[in-house]
């Protein structure tokens, strides 16, 4: 290996570092599923290593990574449609086991089973969103990246992205004034 | 709950209060459950060989179904051979059978007509016939 692969290396393994935990969990989220996310974002650094080379910089490298990561999700759930015959069972914890996970804020119990309530009810809007929709929503209000960024990672132009994030919020907030 | 009012998006402010509440509360909960599986143990090894086994039963249960399918047809095969070889063998021995008893049958009744021909002399010449049979004495 000569100096300019060992640096290129170097600086992949810091991006590595630094972005491998969002990755994981935008996919965490978007799929429920601890070993899918997993693998899927193992690949998702594999196929950025394996580019890292031709990464021009016209977009961040978070957006650049989150736009690989999107398109290895939808290669998975059209791989799994397409292999029928497989295992049908998927490891995704349902909604439930989801909402356990509570805000760290929260200190009455009163408070903390009404955070539980809002933040199942949340899941139970972002399970009935279309991949796209779920995508935008969860890129927006869990990564908290710009409408901008969005378009680009998800290849969609911005008026799309908003229009995809305005029926999301409408569906959350259906939701949540229904069960209230 | 204040140090992530300054990294929230900027449509924010114009959200009601029970579906921001909610946003917060749902983006800190999948923040947690991010970090609690992250800093876990990995266990892909074990899932790598759960996934593994899973392949190899899935394998050898098809070859079982190839290999009894394919012997099912075989032996399925080989069987209506036998029968067929069985059945022919059958109605050539009933074929054979059949014709040694006509061939008997008419060897018989030839014999009886050569019979009853030599022996029956019309009643008119039964006198010369007993001469014959005198003289062939002698």
């Amino acid at each position: 290996m000569d100096t300019a692969d060992e640096s290129a290396a170097q600086e992949f393994s810091s991006v590595v570092t630094s972005h491998r935990p969002q990755i994981f969990r935008f996919l965490l989220a978007s799929t429920r599923d601890v070993d899918l996310a997993e693998t899927l974002t193992q690949e998702c650094f594999l196929k950025a290593f394996r580019n890292w080379s031709n990464f021009r910089g016209d977009s961040s490298v978070m957006t650049w990574l989150m736009r690989i990561a999107i398109n290895l999700q939808k290669d998975h759930w059209r791989n799994r449609r397409m292999q029928f015959w497989r295992q049908t069972r998927t490891n995704a914890v349902d909604l439930d086991e989801a909402s356990d996970w509570l805000p760290s804020g929260e200190s009455s119990a009163e408070k903390q089973l009404l955070a539980r309530e809002r933040v199942g009810q949340v899941w139970q809007a972002v399970d009935e969103l279309s991949d796209r929709q779920r995508t935008v929503f969860l890129l927006r209000y869990v990564e908290e990246l710009e409408l901008s960024e969005i378009a680009c990672a998800t290849g969609l132009s911005e008026g799309t992205v908003k229009a995809h994030l305005s029926r999301a919020l409408g569906k959350v907030r259906t939701l949540l004034g229904g069960e209230r | 709950m204040d140090k992530f009012k300054a990294e929230r998006p900027e449509d924010w402010e114009a959200l009601d209060p029970v579906l921001k509440q909610a946003l917060g509360d749902f983006k800190q909960s999948v923040h947690a459950w991010s970090e609690a599986v992250y800093s876990q143990p990995r266990t892909v090894h074990l899932t790598v060989a759960h996934r593994a086994w899973r392949l190899a039963a899935g394998w050898a249960m098809a070859s079982v179904l190839l290999v009894g399918a394919l012997s099912g047809g075989v032996y399925e095969r080989h069987h209506q051979q036998e029968v067929a070889r069985i059945a022919a063998a059958r109605e050539a021995a009933q074929q054979r059978q059949l014709a040694a008893e006509r061939a008997q049958e008419e060897e018989d009744l030839l014999a009886r007509v050569d019979s009853d021909v030599s022996r029956e002399v019309p009643s008119a010449m039964e006198p010369l016939a007993s001469l014959m049979a005198a003289d062939e004495t002698k």
